[in-house]
């Protein structure tokens, strides 16, 4: 029966990865990868990956969609066809290397195999040892937080890194004047049921994202996807009620402050432990036990992450509706003269 | 049922291929991003397939013998999921610049201006 799920869903990816391929019209084909997202979301959960399906749903269908879509609207929603010996020629190319890769696939283990060499060496010692070392039942967090703390605390500042990018690529167009940002009117004001909707919405969304941040350890959540959610409801309140009342509240200055707040929350963590003779982001010299220091240093560090990410994605998403609304008051100015 | 034992895997090399194919054959900078992101995807799938074992559960520890799926893969595609829409953000923010000094976000064109530009 799982294997029945596993066949259809795979089906309907590939269906949509066809379908993203052959359509000439960029908006179909951004939210048809909306959709992409949406099904491997679905597959993520029946591999037992719940916490990645959750990032998956966050990420990809919502943040994702939503990047590529202002991208679109600053650069034209239609695109040529391809040359016919192009494609031709990527065919060949692509039917190459899938059938190496296919000649690849014969030797490797059967899938569910719980004797494949990757369930022999770490694995088994994460599931049984990890409730006396770390004590949290989820072990996702338990690796991601404090086994492999490192590893995650570079992923932060990868995101803040990017979020620098952005900034640096498109954050500073020149001044605007202030009589200017009370005539942005959110193109979807004057939408009643959504107005009324999102407010309701709202308040839970955000209260939904805190209870993943830190009910984390116990079921699946954390960080990365807490700081997603809670980014994504003030993008909702952004796209209704208009991106400058949003920005009155999260600040430029503020929300920058805060993606380098959360690595530095991070890096303090394993600083703080490594001055109390310890290794890197090792938390057991936190506090009096060591199960109870790994506790705080996991909160800690997810806060971190969560703060990061949150503050990240705000920054890249007021960066694009910033360009949106410039070339759209440039558009304006162009048409009166 | 034999057949299935490798399907997972097959699928992950038809969409790469997928994937692949647009990033190489488009020449709109956008579709080659999705491109890049429906690559992407596929080796996440190739990762969490790997670590599904059958008739296991999600790795969250409870009282009682059960059989879980490695928790390792899982943790590096979730972070991988955030590093990529972060990295995917950076891409878009270059496309948005490019089409503002060139015009277009056609590949054929910004290099044709390119060329005229350096004659």
């Amino acid at each position: 029966m799982e294997m029945l799920v596993d066949v259809f869903l795979l089906g309907l990816l590939v269906a949509t990865a066809v379908a993203i391929s052959s359509t000439k019209d960029l908006f179909a084909s951004i939210m048809l990868t909306g959709l992409y997202s949406l099904i491997s979301a679905a597959f993520f959960v029946l591999m037992d990956a719940v916490d990645v399906a959750f990032t998956e749903a966050a990420v990809g269908a919502g943040i994702s969609t939503l990047l590529m879509l202002s991208c679109m609207k600053l650069t034209g929603q239609y695109e040529p066809k391809p040359h016919r010996h192009r494609r031709l020629l990527g065919l060949v190319v692509v039917s190459v290397t899938g059938v190496l890769l296919l000649f690849g696939t014969l030797d490797t283990p059967n899938f569910g195999d719980d004797h494949s060499p990757i369930q022999d060496h770490l694995a088994p010692h994460y599931l049984t040892k990890s409730m006396e070392e770390i004590g949290i039942p989820n072990v996702v967090t338990s690796v991601l937080a404090s086994y492999r703390g490192f590893d995650t605390f570079g992923e932060t500042v990868v995101i803040l890194t990017a979020g620098i990018g952005v900034l640096a690529l498109l954050g500073f167009s020149p001044k605007r004047q202030s009589d200017d940002l009370d005539s942005l009117v959110a193109p979807m004001h004057h939408q009643k049921i959504l107005r009324v909707v999102s407010k309701l919405l709202i308040p839970p969304i955000l209260l939904f994202a805190l209870y993943v941040q830190f009910h984390g350890d116990f079921g699946p959540g954390g960080g990365f996807q807490a700081g997603v959610i809670f980014a994504a409801a003030i993008i909702l309140y952004a796209m209704i009620f208009g991106v400058h009342v949003a920005r009155q509240v999260f600040r430029d200055g503020a929300i920058r402050l805060l993606a380098a707040l959360g690595v530095l929350i991070y890096g303090s963590v394993g600083l703080l432990s490594f001055l109390s003779g310890k290794n890197f982001l090792d938390y057991s010299v936190l506090s009096d036990t060591p199960q109870h220091g790994q506790h705080w240093g996991i909160m800690l560090v997810e806060m971190g992450v969560g703060i990061t990410v949150a503050a990240v994605m705000l920054i890249i998403f007021f960066t694009f509706s910033a360009r949106v609304d410039k070339r759209e008051r440039d558009g304006d100015e162009n048409q009166r003269q | 049922m034999s057949a299935l034992l490798h399907y997972n895997y097959w699928i992950v090399i038809l969409l790469m291929m997928i994937g692949f194919y647009i990033v190489i054959t488009h020449a709109n900078l956008i579709k080659k991003l999705l491109g890049l992101s429906i690559f992407q995807t596929s080796v996440f799938i190739l990762y969490i397939s790997m670590g599904k074992i059958s008739g296991g559960t999600a790795p969250i520890l409870y009282p009682g013998e059960h059989v879980y799926s490695n928790p390792l893969p899982h943790v590096l595609i979730l972070t991988a999921i955030v590093v990529g829409i972060a990295t995917t953000a950076l891409g878009l923010a270059l496309v948005v610049r490019l089409r503002e000094a060139y015009g277009s976000i056609v590949e054929d064109v910004i290099q044709q201006q390119e060329q005229e530009d350096q004659r």
